[in-house]
């Protein structure tokens, strides 16, 4: 299938190394590296503040100074030099602070200047005990201040204590060094300049617009990079000392970027959020999502304990053995009565949704499991086991350091910015170092894609497959074809991104919006595939995973996709589900989801937080956030990336213990065979032993659906357009009403204001309140002109409103009306 | 040794509407053009290298040198950027020069936008000289009117626009990074070099930054010829040059001679120190110079006699200060001046300059003991050659070059608990004090 072809990413190039001569060590690094960056290879720590790897050199505070006595031409330097702007040359010598008395003096004179007007509140900032500036005025700075002795007391400079630069980031003037780092993040990194500096001299501060706050969905960074308390974070401030803190390395779980978080806790509580340090997926940075947003799994609404429905019809706790005899029971029950379905929703380990996988398959003795808690297609089932599982890094998937050598990036569907933020992040430096083009299939130009730079192919809901065939002849084996999980519901997208890819030769890989969801994939949550890839239709691997399993058989039929499984449900074909996670307004069709869970036997739901699901479920289990448990995430790359558990909380297990839990009863009932595992470490370890398959893979079939839209709208028949009719174009954005968003106020406060983009034309036709009307009700909402969305289409936010768009107005691509609203005039 | 003056740019300036461009065409202004045109940018380039001008805004680079850093095989547009943002204290030859003969200086433009193969230029004048920036734009109109300026110029093929910026009122956008930054609308601090802005600069393309007075000069060096230039001065500082004289003299003013003039010569031409006062001590180039005293009268003023005496020549911006003046309190004037136009990009200039107020206002009041002296040279110390650019190393120069002289003075702050110096009898009008 995917064959590396090593134009990109796989040669190794030959780097040029110089040699320079660091306090008497020879040490060769390659071409241009900073002096500064040479010295820590032979472990010399020159103390700095505004030098950041990531960033741009600056050379504004001058703390890493360093004597040159041969800059590599035999002559020195008179003054010393700031090794974080200075780039090694063959033959330098360079005397650090180890070795030069004159390093060392100018490095205490500017630590001590440092320290003239930096207030002496170590004791109360946030920042004290894991500060830069504090850590290092102790190793690199004079051990008194000749400033404020009594002889020669001076006045600090001060300015009212912290000032808002946004909702979730103040900023403390007084303890600012101008170091620059949080402007160039925001300049550089994240592309929101909204915070830059302000006045001068020792006024100089950095300072916001009135009435611009510092509204990026990446400000969070900067609390992290700043190498004093002068930025902080409105929902950490105060809470914590850094010495009290426990830190786990975790992964993101908002998602399906795989990013390296730090998990920082105290007695049980989460306190904080930091970006890891994984240079392969997000390097330092994530968003504010992945670093706000974790105040979900602590709220009242924390399912603790099992609960079964009683006999007066109500919810009551129960214990986990009566709960697993319940469920098994019930299910026993449904599977006589036409079986049961699995929905898993996009939010599961790796190892979890493995055990649902394996619990539809030995327990319930069925393939009808889906993964896809979101409108979907069989196409794109298809597309999925043709092209996406079991791709990876090791095997000429697409990476994101293939993303910054690719020269072209074409988006099909995809809102990085949005959906994908350290995939935004990654475009955006490499667009920014000039190396690559992004181009989006978009109806229009999005802010993000405007910090990419992109070239925007104006392209409606529904046209993608057309567009992407029109755009074929300009990839080649450079190109990088990313594309969304929206495509799925547009009818022969996904065929044909795997047909131009095919055809130029363009890399291709698929980006999902959970964290999860790539690695149910790989895991068999899906009726088509089972564990590794490998295809239900196939004989040899259903007799492979049989085998490694111990079971006799497993079910032959591929099974009934999410959609199908509502439509059984209520029909009454199928006679129970198992439900974990699932949002039924994240659905095909909410309604029909909601109609299909009242009318189902018997239904299972797993869940963190009640929720209308559990609300409606016969028996309810608790299962235990990404926080309590080890787990693994597979990103959109098909990276690995597993975590171990945080805290330690007895009561709150990972969702395979419950299954587990129910299989052994099941099996114990004379149902099936229980999973043979119950623990995390098991899991992985059966699914380390199962592998990937090695077999035949499905053939990407032809895409015989032809691009069309004639079941999307009603009144396409006719062909001709009624004027207040409108395509939807819609996607989540990447803050707005998500339940895993839930309980921090702060973070809810940077989210952009839901608004509908019309066109300049239906602007002035409806004025600035427009009411959409779709075929599952009316949404009311401000209209804002954008001036190159394409003719014909609306956008509005999928999430932000409501209960959403799915739920409150119509599919994604379908057709709505649009009118004036009604009492406001335009 | 010389000893006249040599009104060269400073010729017009009694002349009736000098500034126009009819009085500057009938002194044969603008003939330069057609002899450059004449000949070939590079010859142009070799005629100011020939002349051993070098420039005029203080740190005295080679003009030609500098001109022929400009990589002409980079497809990008050059640009010629003239510093006119002349906002050194004691500096006063620019703006003098600009309200006098502007035409000199947009004919310098065009020859060495010409020279560096430039069809753009900018001036960019320090915004607070708003009479300046008028009558230069008015000069620009002029020459685009009389053809001098705009396309196929004097029928030579070559094409310029010029266009005068006025600045935002900022000392550190006199260095030339800063000032780039402040062009392109950008907040003004200097820039990290490299790259330099001869190879990416304004716009990230090529660019010429001189001084307003080097950018003169070239007219009479291709309407005289290198030779002609290079008979004045000395054998390393060739040329003449506008000395401005201030403070305690009987005649301040501008006074062009050649380089290498001495104080003594001009304080001859200027009608001596204020009349009954003695010559206490003075700054060569401004007040980033350290200090002279009057021993330093026939140190020959030019790049490499002040540089031998231990100063630096600047912008020949000689500020006389007489016996009634306190240098701790002159000091002290000009710290809280860098102190304010520190532009923070940098923690030594940012805090030092802070920090040096705070000092020497102790010092002036008579508080603290020598050994805050030896502090305050410890401090310079850790500011000079510490900072990102050279305005922080001037932020030193009066405290550690009046320490060195005058640390007696400073002493008897101390000893004495406050100034024993009047300040009014520094005054212009000390000694016309009437009783109420």
């Amino acid at each position: 299938m995917t064959v590396s072809t090593g134009s990109t990413g796989g040669g190794v190039e030959k780097t040029d190394l110089v040699t320079v001569t660091i306090d008497g060590v020879q040490v060769s690094v390659p071409k241009d590296t900073l002096v500064i960056r040479a010295a820590e290879q032979i472990g010399v720590q020159i103390p700095r503040f505004c030098d950041h790897p990531l960033l741009a050199p600056v050379g504004a505070c001058r703390q890493c100074l360093v004597d040159v006595p041969d800059a590599g031409n035999g002559r020195g330097f008179p003054k010393p030099q700031a090794s974080c702007t200075l780039p090694v040359a063959e033959g330098m010598v360079v005397s650090t602070q180890v070795t030069s008395p004159v390093a060392d003096k100018a490095q205490q004179g500017v630590m001590e200047l440092l320290l003239i007007n930096h207030p002496l509140d170590c004791p109360v900032c946030d920042k004290g005990g894991e500060c830069p500036l504090q850590n290092q005025a102790m190793s690199n700075g004079r051990g008194d201040s000749r400033f404020s002795d009594e002889r020669n007391r001076g006045v600090k400079r001060t300015f009212p204590k912290p000032i808002n630069l946004s909702p979730t980031v103040l900023l403390d003037r007084e303890r600012c060094i101008v170091c620059q780092r949080c402007t160039r993040f925001a300049d550089e990194i994240a592309g929101d300049p909204f915070i830059a500096l302000v006045e001068r001299g020792a006024q100089q501060q950095i300072g916001i617009a009135e009435d611009a706050p510092f509204l990026s969905y990446f400000s969070g960074n900067v609390i992290q990079i700043c190498p004093v308390g002068a930025l902080t974070s409105e929902q950490y401030r105060f809470r914590s000392r850094p010495f009290d803190l426990v830190s786990t390395p975790g992964i993101a779980e908002h998602d399906a970027c795989g990013s390296a978080i730090r998990v920082d806790h105290r007695r049980g509580t989460v306190l904080r959020r930091q970006a890891g340090n994984d240079p392969a997926v997000n390097e330092e940075w994530i968003s504010d999502k992945d670093r706000f947003a974790f105040a979900y799994t602590h709220g009242d609404d924390r399912i603790t304990y099992p609960q079964v429905r009683d006999d007066d019809g109500s919810l009551r706790p129960a214990s986990w053995p009566e709960a697993f005899t319940v469920a098994a029971r019930g299910l026993a029950a449904a599977k006589a009565a036409g079986g049961v379905g699995v929905l898993t929703g996009g939010r599961l380990s790796a190892e979890d949704a493995y055990a649902y996988s394996k619990l539809a398959r030995v327990a319930l003795d069925t393939n009808d499991i889906d993964f896809r808690a979101r409108p979907h297609s069989a196409e794109e089932a298809a597309f999925l086991a043709a092209s996406v599982v079991l791709t990876g890094p090791g095997n000429g998937g697409v990476t994101y350091d293939d993303l910054e050598s690719a020269a072209k990036v074409v988006l099909v569907g995809l809102e990085p910015e949005d959906e994908a933020a350290a995939v935004f992040l990654r475009l955006r430096k490499s667009v920014r170092a000039g190396g690559t083009e992004v181009v989006s299939l978009a109806p229009f130009t999005t802010r993000g894609l405007a910090k990419l730079s992109a070239r925007v192919v104006p392209t409606a809901p529904g046209d993608e497959p057309a567009a992407l065939r029109a755009l074929a002849a300009e990839l080649d084996a450079t190109s990088v074809l990313l594309v969304g999980e929206r495509m799925a519901v547009v009818p022969g997208a996904l065929g044909a991104a795997a047909e131009v890819a095919a055809a130029s030769g363009a890399r291709l890989a698929w980006v999902p919006r959970r964290a999860g969801d790539r690695g149910a994939l790989e895991a068999g949550c899906l009726p088509t595939l089972l564990p590794g890839g490998r295809p239900v239709a196939d004989p040899q691997a259903r007799v492979d995973v049989a085998t490694a399993w111990g079971v006799a058989h497993l079910p032959e039929a591929e099974g009934r996709s999410a959609d199908a499984i509502v439509e059984a449900l209520a029909a009454g074909t199928l006679g129970g589900l198992v439900i974990a996670g699932v949002d039924p307004d994240d659905t095909t069709d909410p309604a029909a989801t909601r109609a299909a869970i009242d009318a189902a036997g018997f239904v299972v739901a797993l869940d963190l937080r009640r929720t209308e699901v559990t609300d409606r479920a016969d028996v309810v289990f608790p299962v235990a956030p990404t926080t309590d448990k080890a787990g693994t995430f597979v990103n959109w790359e098909g990276r690995v990336r597993t975590w171990e558990a945080a805290l330690h909380n007895p009561a709150s297990l990972p969702d395979l213990r419950a299954l587990s839990g129910i299989a052994e009863e099941m099996a114990r009932l004379g149902e099936g065979s229980p999973l043979g595992f119950r623990t995390v470490e098991e899991a992985r370890a059966e699914m380390a032993q199962l592998g990937s398959w090695d077999g035949v893979r499905v053939e990407a079939s032809p895409t015989s659906v032809e691009s069309s839209r004639t079941d999307r709208g009603s009144d396409d028949s006719t062909g001709e357009r009624d004027d207040s009719t409108v395509r939807l174009a819609t996607w989540k954005q990447l803050l707005d009403n998500g339940s895993m968003q839930d309980g921090d106020k702060y973070l809810k406060a940077t989210a952009r204001t839901p608004v509908a983009l019309v066109t300049p034309g239906d602007f002035d036709r409806y004025g600035p309140t427009v009411t959409l009307t779709g075929d599952r009700g009316s949404m009311t909402l401000p209209a804002e002109i954008c001036d190159d969305l394409v003719e014909g289409v609306v956008w509005v936010p999928a999430g932000s409103v409501g209960n959403g768009v799915l739920a409150d107005l119509a599919s994604p691509g379908a057709a709505v009306t649009i009118t004036g609203a009604e009492g406001v005039h335009g | 040794m010389v000893d006249t003056l040599t009104p060269v740019l400073t010729d017009l300036w009694d002349a009736e509407l000098g500034w126009k461009l009819a009085t500057y065409e009938e002194r044969g202004g603008y003939a330069a053009l057609d002899v450059a045109f004449a000949m070939s940018p590079d010859d142009v380039i070799t005629a100011v290298k020939d002349s051993g001008l070098r420039g005029r805004g203080g740190a005295g680079f080679p003009t030609g040198m500098k001109w022929s850093f400009i990589p002409q095989d980079n497809p990008k547009p050059k640009y010629l950027v003239v510093n006119a943002d002349e906002s050194e204290p004691g500096t006063c030859k620019d703006i003098p020069l600009m309200m006098g003969n502007p035409h000199v200086l947009v004919e310098g433009v065009i020859l060495s936008s010409y020279a560096i193969r430039a069809n753009k230029a900018f001036i960019y004048i320090r915004g607070e000289v708003v009479h300046v920036i008028r009558r230069v734009q008015a000069a620009v109109a002029e020459a685009y009117a009389a053809g001098h300026l705009g396309s196929n110029i004097h029928g030579s093929g070559y094409d310029l626009d010029v266009v005068v910026h006025a600045g935002a009122g900022a000392y550190i956008c006199g260095e030339e990074t800063a000032l780039l930054e402040g062009l392109e609308g950008r907040r003004g601090q200097p820039r990290l070099r490299p790259p330099f802005p001869a190879v990416a600069g304004l716009y990230a393309s090529p660019t010429v930054i001189n001084n307003v007075e080097s950018i003169a000069s070239v007219p009479a060096i291709v309407k005289n010829g290198a030779a002609w230039f290079g008979s004045m001065g000395t054998e390393k500082s060739k040329g003449h040059g506008i000395f401005s004289l201030s403070g305690h003299v009987q005649k301040p003013g501008q006074y062009e001679a050649p380089l290498g003039i001495t104080l003594r010569e001009l304080l001859d031409l200027a009608g001596g120190v204020r009349e009954g006062h003695q010559l206490k001590f003075w700054t060569p180039g401004g007040s980033s110079t350290p200090l002279f005293t009057a021993e330093h009268l026939d140190v020959p003023l030019d790049f490499e006699g002040v540089a031998g005496a231990g100063s630096m020549l600047g912008t020949r911006a000689l500020q006389i200060f007489d016996e009634t003046v306190c240098v701790v309190r002159a000091v002290l004037r000009w710290s809280e001046f860098y102190k304010h136009e520190s532009c923070g990009k940098c923690t030594p200039c940012r805090e030092g300059t802070w920090w040096l107020v705070q000092a020497l206002a102790r010092l002036e009041s008579g508080q603290g003991s020598e050994e805050d002296l030896d502090q305050l040279l410890d401090q310079c110390d850790n500011i000079l050659g510490r900072a990102f650019c050279a305005l922080g190393d001037g932020a030193t120069s009066p405290v550690t070059s009046s320490i060195q002289h005058f640390r007696e003075e400073y002493l008897a702050h101390l000893e004495q608990g406050g100034c024993p110096f009047d300040p009014a009898r520094s005054t212009a009008w000390s000694g016309q004090e009437v009783s109420a």
